[in-house]
């Protein structure tokens, strides 16, 4: 399980603040910001702006073009796996369908107790010993179908 | 002799137990080192134990077997004897991953005693030109896909005007099969830090990034620190290595974008903004990053390049058949029994890597399409399997090398479904710039939808093979381009797929 801090200007300001001076700094702050509060908020944006002196828009349009920017808090579990090829190829279909029905969602969902956040990932560099997942930032490989069960029925408790 | 054991901290053997398996080491109070991975991974967690005869290899090992190994000794029914000795080990000939599971891969005295900075100290002694030279003399083309000669792309940085010049390497791997750089930045970060140093001094470039998708988390924290290290062991900064020379560098992390592995859209990227492809000209090499002239080169080019000056160009172009030159780490992946990292000369043929060296398919089922290449990368059937791997040998099939990742699929595939696949990923991952990627990979799925839904199969065939050429024709970059290559060749070698009326679900 991650936990992140509630939102907190004074914190998201001295985040920014670290990391301005870097050369294209906006995606070391997004990424600073979203590890510690677990995504980007709408206030981070106008505070980034000001930062670099961009418009919200644009620092919108940024936070939006990349898939691992989360614009709400994920569950307290996030369940990514591999949907890429070499995964398909041992079965990461299989999985993928067996993870959505026992949790009631799709990609990007996440259970209405807020426990499960099921994320689709495309390749993690473990496609030797596939099919692949990514279960509260611990590496799987050779993910059977068991494992998995054995896995969503613990985040669910 | 105090006993050491050796257990890798590559994240493949690591998803698989490895970490486990140390702390069970570790438990009986023998001291371990942590590895990158030889690249056996089907037999990962893979352990070594060093004795007074050498380091004996066990795997695949479980918490449980520690004990047992370490009584038993080469007895044991997990020793597989000396890595070396094993016959996917002797086959190969490593020069990018010649460390790679052997050292400590933040020990810069584990790398120079086994052959690192070898080849920085000849860019040093010899200077830019001369090292130049080399690297096109060597005939070193770049592992990022596009097969471009690196040394040409050099000269052109070299020569370009510029107070300011960068040394970008591509670290976004995101070909599914393919997970070279990943074990090698994991398991020889000195090796990427020389490969640049050596580009930087080639190019007249002083300042480097390397960007690694957000995906690999364990080689952002190994690169970060042997940077750290390089840095404080002068490997990195003014009078590197007490030379005239002069080069740093950084990480930069990506954010899940497959895009940003084309180059101008990582460029992009590490500039701050959204990973939109520019249109070239003007090429990176006149306009890079922040507007200066930039060698952008994937990871795997620039750690060939080190062994290149040290052995000599020569040497490293006597290997190798046609224009595709020296070694080329292949990743054997998806359902193949003996998965892994296969380094050779180019030219074995694809029958000899899946079969021979990968023992076919790891179900035991017959083998019925290969992909080579990643996502945009062509389906190749049986009959295909006497191609050659060699660039224009790919080529000349309707096929890709790019990042040479080979991902083997059995007789229960369908390839009507993994030509949709194609579409879909091409939808999610596009940049959005171009209409026929943006708009037609949407167009794409649907279409294919109706074929598998048995709808006016030949009109909706028809259609496809229209879309897919105004793909191919209207792309401004190699996705929406090339997409069509694993679609059409699905459809063409594999019609039977597409034939097979479907039952609606
Ligand atoms: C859609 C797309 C994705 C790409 N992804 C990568 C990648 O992940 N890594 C890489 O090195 N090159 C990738 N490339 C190729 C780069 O644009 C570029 O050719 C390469 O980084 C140049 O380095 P090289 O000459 O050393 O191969 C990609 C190209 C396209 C069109
Ligand atoms: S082909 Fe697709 S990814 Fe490439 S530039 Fe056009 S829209 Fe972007
Ligand atoms: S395809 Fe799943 S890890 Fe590479």
């Amino acid at each position: 399980m991650t936990t992140f801090a509630a939102w907190d200007e004074k914190q998201g300001a001295e985040i920014i603040e670290a990391h301005k001076a870097l050369q294209g700094a906006a995606l070391p702050i997004l990424h600073a910001l979203q590890a510690a509060f677990g995504f980007i908020p709408d206030r981070a944006i106008e505070m980034i702006a000001l930062a670099l002196n961009l418009s919200r828009a644009e620092v919108h349009g940024v936070v939006t073009f990349y898939h691992d920017f989360r614009r709400e808090l994920p569950g307290r579990h996030v369940l990514k796996l591999c949907r890429a090829e070499a995964c398909q190829s041992m079965g990461a279909d299989q999985l993928a369908d067996t993870a959505r029905q026992a949790l009631g969602i799709d990609w990007g969902g996440t259970t209405a107790d807020g426990r499960v956040t099921l994320e689709p990932v495309f390749c993690l560099g473990l496609c030797a010993c596939a099919p692949a997942a990514v279960i509260d930032g611990k590496l799987v490989g050779r993910l059977t179908p068991t494992l998995l069960a054995s896995t969503i029925a613990e985040a669910r408790s | 002799m105090s006993m050491r054991v050796f257990i890798p901290m590559d994240s493949a053997a690591v998803a698989v137990g490895a970490d486990e398996v140390a702390a069970a080491v570790a438990k009986q109070g023998i001291p371990v080192t942590r590895t990158g991975s030889y690249g056996l991974c089907w037999l990962e967690p893979l352990m070594e134990v060093e004795t007074s005869e050498g380091r004996f290899a066990y795997g695949p090992m479980t918490p449980d077997d520690v004990s047992g190994v370490l009584e038993a000794g080469t007895r044991h029914k997990l020793c597989i004897g000396k890595i070396d000795d094993h016959p996917f080990m002797r086959s190969q000939k490593r020069l990018v991953f010649a460390r790679c599971g052997r050292i400590d891969p933040l020990s810069l005295a584990e790398y120079r005693a086994y052959g690192g900075l070898r080849g920085l100290n000849v860019a040093v002694k010899i200077g830019a030109d001369a090292t130049l030279e080399a690297v096109i003399t060597s005939g070193l083309r770049g592992r990022g896909g596009a097969g471009f000669p690196t040394g040409i792309k050099w000269r052109t940085v070299k020569e370009a005007k510029g107070d300011i010049k960068y040394i970008v390497c591509n670290a976004d791997e995101g070909d599914s099969g393919t997970f070279a750089d990943r074990m090698i930045m994991e398991g020889d970060p000195f090796a990427v830090i020389e490969g640049m140093i050596i580009a930087g001094i080639a190019t007249g470039a002083q300042r480097g990034y390397i960007y690694i998708r957000s995906e690999y988390p364990a080689a952002v924290a190994v690169m970060q620190q042997a940077i750290a290290r390089a840095r404080a062991e002068k490997l990195l900064g003014s009078n590197l290595l007490g030379s005239e020379y002069v080069f740093d560098m950084d990480v930069r992390v990506g954010a899940g974008a497959y895009i940003c592995g084309e180059e101008t859209s990582l460029l992009e990227s590490l500039e701050g903004r959204r990973g939109q492809v520019r249109a070239k000209p003007p090429l990176p090499a006149h306009h890079g990053l922040f507007g200066k002239p930039t060698a952008v080169n994937n990871v795997i080019s620039l750690v060939s390049v080190p062994s290149i000056l040290a052995d000599g160009p020569e040497t490293y172009k006597s290997l190798g058949v046609g224009r595709s030159l020296g070694t080329i780490p292949i990743q054997l992946a998806g359902n193949i029994k003996y998965a892994g990292l296969y380094e050779v000369p180019f030219g074995m043929t694809l029958g000899q890597l899946v079969m021979d060296v990968g023992g076919g398919t790891a179900t035991g089922r017959p083998v019925r399409a290969v992909q080579v290449g990643g996502p945009l990368g062509a389906y190749f059937p049986q009959s295909l399997l006497d191609t050659p791997f060699d660039y224009e040998a790919f080529t000349a099939k309707g096929g890709l090398i790019g990042h040479a990742g080979i991902v083997v699929f059995d007789d229960t595939v369908d390839m009507a479904r993994q030509a949709r696949f194609a579409m879909e990923f091409c939808a999610i991952e596009s940049c959005g710039k171009c209409t026929p990627c943006r708009i037609g990979s949407v167009r794409g799925v649907e279409v294919i939808d109706k074929i598998m839904g048995g709808n006016a199969v030949d009109d909706h065939l028809k259609l496809l093979d229209d879309l897919c050429s105004t793909m191919k024709s209207g792309s401004l970059c190699a996705l929406g381009g090339f997409v069509p290559f694993p679609v059409m060749s699905a459809l063409q070698h594999f019609p039977e797929d597409f034939r097979k009326r479907r039952l609606a679900a």
